[in-house]
């Protein structure tokens, strides 16, 4: 193993936070601030509760959820794509670096950010509704699943785009939409018998019911399948990085 | 002297078709300067991207210091520090933290006394602290030689290193790359810069097409190419050449008022003694004379302008 590069690629990829603090870190927060704002202390105080908690309470996975996915999924790509389109990259594929050791680095930095933004937002939430976590090593178990799985899914998107479009594009058309069609802000049974059948198609279905399941003890789906899935996207999407460094797919002619 | 790269029968074809590559084998000595020299779109960086790992190749093999590059990536590429054409940096980090990321990535524990002297032998130090956005063309090609320097590589490969640079830095690049090989590090450059080749290198290689047309020492290749030209200008017009100085191969220039003496360099020069004496003998009184010698430009010229000849091995001068 090369750990001197793991370490001076995870550590390069860390300081870009530390320089972007207000838009990697303040933003998320203060936009995730607002949901609890609206939907939680505004709009909730007038929805009865869901599963048994209130609904500011219900929500918090699903937002931390939320933000997990979508900064996981920024944070990978952006930290491939610009070197990429820099082209400043040559450096890193003429490092006596390995395919495992670049994606170690590169998805192990965006999944810590993503980790650790999560956490603050839970923090966060905690100033706004009660809430309880039955399951805290769990949560942390999943929290790390999700951010280092799509991390892996950024990172692959960085790979594919070539150009600044295509890298928004996803997250904006596809991640997002899923994210809020995912059981964020409702449990899934509260759908009709048929858009709930359409629900299970979407994979972040079972990481927010997991995930809700360590806070309450509670899942719209069973641990087991969720944990068996999560675990299933991490290994597809770990098969298609390989096929990439393999093939050279958009880094080697 | 001990070879460090061995290049055979590579070959690169791209995607859509283009031979970039044609069945190209060298071998680069270790500790000397090797300049490879070509037309745009020769194949001089594709052949130094395949041995640096950024480019895949077709078919043939590549050994560095008896690493394969591919099955033995690490050790291989671990020797090599590579300054790209373009002026690819990242543009928001600093000098240092630009450059010590580099010595990380190649696997060298830290060392900022190492940096710092690098720094300061490429009259970066006073900009250690500036992002790399806010340099001008010329610091970001200096910091692309202390990044490629930074893990004290024993190979350098340097693509055009002074394309749009100017007359100061192409000076201390120039230096650099001398104080490297007195350092023992073996230097590759590539470029379409004759006067570069012929300044700094100890052997040329001249590429086109994707095919290796020749490999020569310099200086034997001046000798043995760079044909040589004495013109005397005479006092007296001449109608045609006296039969007496037929064995010169002589000819008459500006209607007889110059006479021309071509010779190859190789140990001719003590027949322009001969000549003289004879065009003495034979009353022939000349006002003015002078030499020329056909650059490395003009016979690099020569060689592109020719069908490439079939591949075959180059790395040793014959």
């Amino acid at each position: 193993m090369n750990w001197h590069a793991v370490r001076a690629i995870y550590l390069f990829e860390m300081a870009r936070t530390r320089r972007t603090l207000l838009q990697s870190v303040l933003a998320p927060v203060i936009s995730t601030t607002l949901y609890f704002v609206v939907f939680g202390s505004a709009i909730g105080g007038y929805i009865p509760e869901v599963e048994g908690v209130s609904y500011g309470a219900f929500i918090v996975p699903g937002l931390i959820m939320l933000s997990l996915l979508t900064q996981s999924v920024s944070n990978a790509s952006f930290a491939i794509f610009f070197p990429k389109f820099t082209r400043s990259i040559y450096e890193l594929l003429s490092a006596p670096v390995s395919h495992f050791e670049i994606v170690l680095s590169y998805v192990g930095a965006a999944a810590t950010k993503s980790v650790l933004l999560s956490l603050i937002i839970l923090a966060t939430a905690s100033v706004f509704v009660p809430f309880r976590i039955e399951h805290p090593l769990w949560m942390l178990f999943f929290l790390v699943l999700t951010a280092l799985t799509f991390s892996m899914l950024g990172f692959i998107l960085g790979i594919w785009a070539d150009n600044f479009e295509k890298l928004q594009l996803v997250p904006l058309l596809i991640i997002t939409p899923l994210t809020f069609l995912g059981g964020s802000f409702y449990s899934i049974d509260m759908l009709p018998p048929a858009w709930q059948t359409v629900s299970l198609l979407n994979p972040v279905v079972y990481l927010v019911s997991a995930f809700r399941w360590s806070f309450y003890g509670s899942a719209d789906v069973a641990v087991g399948v969720s944990l068996a899935m999560a675990l299933l996207f991490l290994a597809v999407f770990v098969a298609i990085v390989m096929w990439m460094f393999r093939t050279g797919y958009r880094l080697k002619p | 002297m001990q070879t460090i790269i061995s290049i055979s029968e590579l070959s690169k074809t791209y995607a859509g078709g283009f031979a970039a590559l044609k069945q190209v084998s060298l071998d680069i000595r270790r500790g000397e300067i090797f300049a490879l020299l070509g037309p745009n779109g020769a194949g001089k960086t594709t052949l130094i991207s395949i041995v640096c790992g950024l480019v895949t190749p077709s078919t043939g093999r590549v050994t560095v210091d008896g690493h394969d590059i591919i099955d033995d990536y690490r050790a291989a590429r671990a020797m090599i520090g590579l300054v790209p054409q373009e002026l690819t940096t990242d543009a928001f980090e600093s000098v240092w933290n630009t450059v010590s990321f580099s010595r990380g990535l190649f696997g060298k524990p830290a060392r900022p006394g190492y940096i710092e002297q690098l720094l300061k032998d490429l009259s970066l130090w006073d900009k250690k602290d500036a992002k790399l956005m806010m340099l001008s063309g010329g610091m970001k090609r200096r910091v692309l030689i202390a990044k490629a320097l930074s893990h004290e590589p024993r190979i350098l490969f340097l693509d055009e290193p002074t394309a749009g640079v100017d007359v100061e830095l192409r000076r201390d690049m120039w230096q650099l790359v001398r104080r490297l090989r007195d350092t023992g590090v073996t230097v590759i450059l590539t470029t379409h810069y004759i006067e570069e080749a012929e300044e700094m290198a100890d052997r040329v290689g001249v590429i086109s097409k994707g095919a290796l047309i020749l490999v020569e020492e310099k200086a034997a290749l001046m000798q043995k190419l760079g044909g040589k030209q004495l013109t005397l200008q005479l006092q007296t017009a001449l109608q045609a050449i006296p039969p007496a100085l037929a064995r010169y191969g002589l000819r008459l220039a500006k209607g007889g008022a110059e006479l021309i003496y071509a010779y190859d360099g190789e140990g001719e020069e003590t027949a322009i003694v001969d000549l003289l004496q004879e065009l003495s003998a034979v009353g022939i009184g000349f006002s003015d004379l002078h030499t020329t010698q056909r650059s490395l430009e003009d016979i690099f010229v020569s060689l592109v302008a020719e069908p490439a000849s079939a591949p075959q091995r180059m790395g040793e001068v014959s």
